[in-house]
């Protein structure tokens, strides 16, 4: 079953056109990868998905529903979180800080929408209520390996461990749907392959991945399916053994030098 | 009277001028701490409110009608209607000044503040004239004495109402889930977006509140100083200096600016011999003192070192 399709979905900025009528498609339950060299259109893609910015022309189809050009809070709350390349925390506060953020405005609780008995409600249970996000935001940090470091401040992380709370921080609002923007950039090698196991474990929770990555040995490992963009079009989709063996791919995307080390 | 009970009086005084000068600063400083941007239309607003509040309140009561139990809830009457035309005021200026150059370079939505002052100040200088007016006290003026200092019951209702004003926005801001989603909005606003929060509506909602606060802060400045279209200049500037002397972006910091600022002036003008026309020059060089010592201002967070 797909849980996201988008139709001829096209990014044009100035002359330049970033996303070049693509249909990409995501399939629930597995991890989709989307490759392609620098400036091949992936995040752009990744943007007009998530609302961070609006296509100029095409659709953007999640769970049925018709999601195009919606602002970035409404499809968070729709049930689509993601990460970011430079990565997006609130630095001054502490991790645990982070995750409940994700918790308290997770998908379906409008805070505008309370009534003022709600809100009044809300004060008086506001300990109790703060108490529960907070045990639920442990439970998040346990699952992502980082409940020792829940009173630090986030900006005082080690990289590689700031991109895991990103990771923790999205999957807190419980989302049908994860984009993960190059999750392993910048990470060393005992790092990446402990992103690799929450990649996992996030599979296993029965959220959607979509991951844009570079280190191809992680791609290929943990994909079930990977569609790769070049110049803003897609040029080939398959499973990974399918991706490996592409004339196309090899040519446009690995280089003929690089084609043993894929 | 000895000049110990002087001061006294004079800190009474200025504590009453701080209680103003903090109801307008917060404006200054929620719209800052989620835009980064100085919104010098605000003292304009403080001016709209006053003359919306004195129409309302020479409506209800008439033109000179003594102080009584009406006229106590005239007032209030009053100030809760400009409450609200104000904040309307703000989120039309937000909408229609700033949204649209939020993403241009940082100096056109101050340019545009700067605009929509002059449009407000002249707008209510077309309208109203230019003659300064005098809002009716409401509340009888024989002063209460403690001990030799003299209180007003104008003053003590200045307190009163900033106070309170003070508790409620505490409370909103650290209590409900709005405040929360205009916590985090000034922390990172693109973050929070993704974390499911309507940045917008909080923006329009930080602009409603800061207004409608402006607007209690006019109608009380205008208990002394009367009510005219450049009322908001002065006014404006110095509760803006008292958000940077409190370290702007910072709530508790612009209710502590306002209340430090108006002591100083208060009692430092006398202090220092300095002649009545030149009092504002207190609060300025309050200003830059704070500027040269702690660029950040009393309360401003210290930006942790970013690695």
């Amino acid at each position: 079953m797909r849980l996201l399709e988008t139709e001829h979905l096209t990014r044009e900025f100035g002359g330049v056109i970033a996303v070049n009528d693509v249909d990409f498609h995501v399939e629930k339950g597995l991890v989709t990868g989307l490759i392609g060299p620098n400036g091949a259109g992936k995040t752009t893609l990744f943007n007009q998905i998530t609302g961070m910015d609006k296509p100029t022309s095409g659709k953007v189809i999640f769970d049925g529903n018709d999601i195009t050009g919606l602002p970035a809070w409404k499809i968070s709350r729709m049930g689509i979180a993601r990460t970011f390349q430079n990565i997006r925390l609130y630095k001054e506060l502490t991790v645990v800080e982070n995750v409940m953020m994700g918790l308290h405005f997770k998908v379906g609780k409008d805070p505008f929408h309370h009534r003022f008995s709600q809100a009044i409600k809300s004060y008086f249970f506001a300990a109790r209520e703060n108490r529960e996000v907070y045990h639920k935001a442990m439970e998040w940090l346990e699952f992502s390996e980082l409940a020792e470091h829940a009173q630090d401040f986030a900006g005082s992380l080690p990289y590689g461990k700031q991109r895991e709370l990103e990771i923790a921080r999205a999957l807190a609002a419980e989302p049908k749907l994860l984009f993960l923007d190059e999750p392993a950039a910048g990470m060393n090698p005992s790092e990446t392959s402990h992103l690799m196991r929450v990649v996992d474990k996030i599979r296993n929770l029965g959220v959607t991945v979509v991951l844009i990555e570079h280190d191809m040995k992680l791609v290929m490992n943990i994909c079930d399916n990977i569609t790769v963009l070049n110049f803003g079009m897609k040029i080939a989709e398959g499973t990974p053994n399918e991706i490996k063996h592409n004339k196309d791919v090899i040519e446009a995307y690995l280089g003929r030098d690089e084609e043993e080390d894929s | 009277m000895d000049t110990l009970t002087l001061y006294m009086q004079y800190i009474v005084n200025g504590l009453t001028l701080g209680a103003i000068y903090s109801l307008i600063a917060l404006g200054y400083t929620m719209v800052y701490g989620i835009l980064k941007f100085i919104n010098f239309a605000h003292g304009d607003i403080l001016m709209v409110g006053a003359f919306v509040g004195l129409l309302v309140y020479t409506a209800l009561t008439g033109e000179a009608a003594d102080p009584g139990v009406w006229t106590i809830i005239a007032f209030f009457i009053a100030m809760l209607i400009s409450m609200g035309f104000s904040a309307l005021l703000g989120v039309l200026i937000e909408r229609v000044a700033y949204k649209p150059l939020r993403n241009a370079n940082r100096l056109a939505p101050l340019l545009s503040a700067i605009g929509v002052s002059f449009i407000l100040s002249n707008g209510a200088a077309w309208i109203f004239g230019t003659q300064s007016r005098r809002f009716p006290y409401p509340f009888a003026n024989d002063p209460i004495r403690i001990g030799a200092i003299a209180i007003t019951p104008h003053q003590i209702v200045i307190i009163a109402v900033s106070v309170i004003m003070m508790i409620l926005l505490t409370f909103f801001v650290n209590k409900t889930r709005m405040g929360k989603a205009m916590r985090a909005a000034s922390l990172d606003q693109a973050t929070s977006m993704l974390m499911g929060i309507n940045v917008n509506r909080v923006i329009s909602l930080t602009f409603a509140i800061g207004s409608a606060l402006a607007a209690v802060g006019g109608i009380l400045a205008s208990f002394d100083f009367r009510v005219y279209p450049s009322m908001g200049t002065m006014t404006g500037l110095k509760a803006f200096v008292a958000a940077v002397i409190g370290g702007i972006g910072n709530i508790q910091g612009a209710m502590l600016g306002g209340v430090l600022l108006g002591i100083l002036e208060a009692v430092g003008a006398p202090l220092l011999h300095i002649p009545n026309s030149m009092r504002d020059t207190v609060a300025f060089a309050v200003l830059i003192i704070v500027l040269l010592v702690k660029p950040d201002g009393i309360l401003g967070k210290n930006e942790r070192e970013k690695v």
